[in-house]
């Protein structure tokens, strides 16, 4: 199965990249865009087939190495296919 | 005062670091490799700067997760004490040995440049040598030093006078201009609740005597050695 964790920074921790990339944007000519935050994708194949259990692992992976807690919040999406 | 000297793929402030502490404290310092899972008799334990394992996921990410770690957080909590530089800080945030985050500089580009600092207590074994009040001069070189916490654990670590060290104008006033890297509260070090455990961005290894460009380094490592010894 496959695992997509995405990570986001948490609201109020200031994004630097995310700005750069929104005042890049303003240059480009898009107009309206804000808030613009960066964030990571991490995909994962895990041999785990019962996905409540690859959830949980892939949740422990999070916590433990995958996502700075005191900064990032993460989601995590399972792909059966 | 008996020092060791973690090293990881990719440090590169490691041979500075055993240098001052030899020259300073006339022992040599041991060599301790990340796959140890024991470390030797010490009363100090040195996490040096470097951008181990290529600052991937996260500046010091992988490397707080390396076997070493856990002897070195066991070694804290039996009461040694532990500085961490530049990258060193960044493990020690990781590994929540020290709170906070150390994030991408607010101005995106790497800093390498000498900063003052404001020692803001001498009454550690970190900074014992040092007087409040007069700015040190000292290199920073980081992509990553932009200390972040959240409200409640500044207001924490400034209500426990937990801050060591803060970026400053040459005249030690801690605002805006003199903060490089957009640090809460102007912060370029911390120490952990038990005053023990020290991260800190700056690089006091690298002026240890004049003919390094000056020697405001140097009383960090000798009020070490004065209270350790």
């Amino acid at each position: 199965m496959k695992a997509r964790v995405h990570i986001t920074l948490k609201n109020g921790v200031l994004d630097p990249q995310g700005k750069a990339i929104e005042k890049t944007l303003g240059n480009l000519g898009f107009a309206g865009i804000g808030d613009v935050r960066q964030g990571k994708v991490i995909e994962l194949n895990i041999s785990e087939t019962d996905p409540a259990k690859a959830e949980a692992q892939v949740k422990q992976m999070c916590e433990q190495l995958l996502a700075n807690t005191v900064i990032e919040n993460y989601s995590i999406e399972l792909d059966a296919a | 005062m008996k020092a060791a000297v973690v090293l990881f793929p990719g440090s590169n402030c490691d041979r500075d670091t055993l240098v001052a502490l030899e020259r300073i404290t006339g022992q040599k310092p041991a060599q301790v490799w990340h796959t140890q899972t024991d470390l030797p008799p010490a009363d100090l334990v040195v996490l040096p700067g470097g951008f181990t394992y290529g600052d991937y996921l996260r500046a010091g990410a992988m490397a707080a997760r390396s076997p070493v770690m856990a002897a070195v957080k066991k070694r804290a909590a039996d009461g040694a004490y532990v500085l961490g530089i530049c990258n060193g800080f960044q493990m020690l945030t990781e590994t929540g040995l020290l709170p906070g985050a150390l994030m991408r500089n607010a101005g995106l580009k790497f800093i390498c440049k000498d900063v003052h600092l404001s020692v803001e207590r001498n009454d550690t074994p970190f900074t014992r040598k040092y007087a409040t009040g007069k700015p040190i001069r000292i290199p920073i070189a980081h992509h990553d030093g932009n200390y972040f916490t959240d409200d409640d654990t500044l207001a924490r670590l400034e209500g426990e006078g937990r801050v060591a060290f803060r970026y400053v104008t040459k005249d030690g006033a801690p605002n805006e201009a003199a903060n490089p890297n957009g640090s809460r509260g102007n912060i370029a070090g911390i120490y952990s609740d038990d005053m023990r455990v020290l991260g800190m961005m700056p690089h006091p290894e690298r002026l240890i005597e004049p003919g390094l460009g000056g020697s405001d380094g140097r009383p960090l490592f000798e009020g070490l050695m004065e209270a350790l010894s």
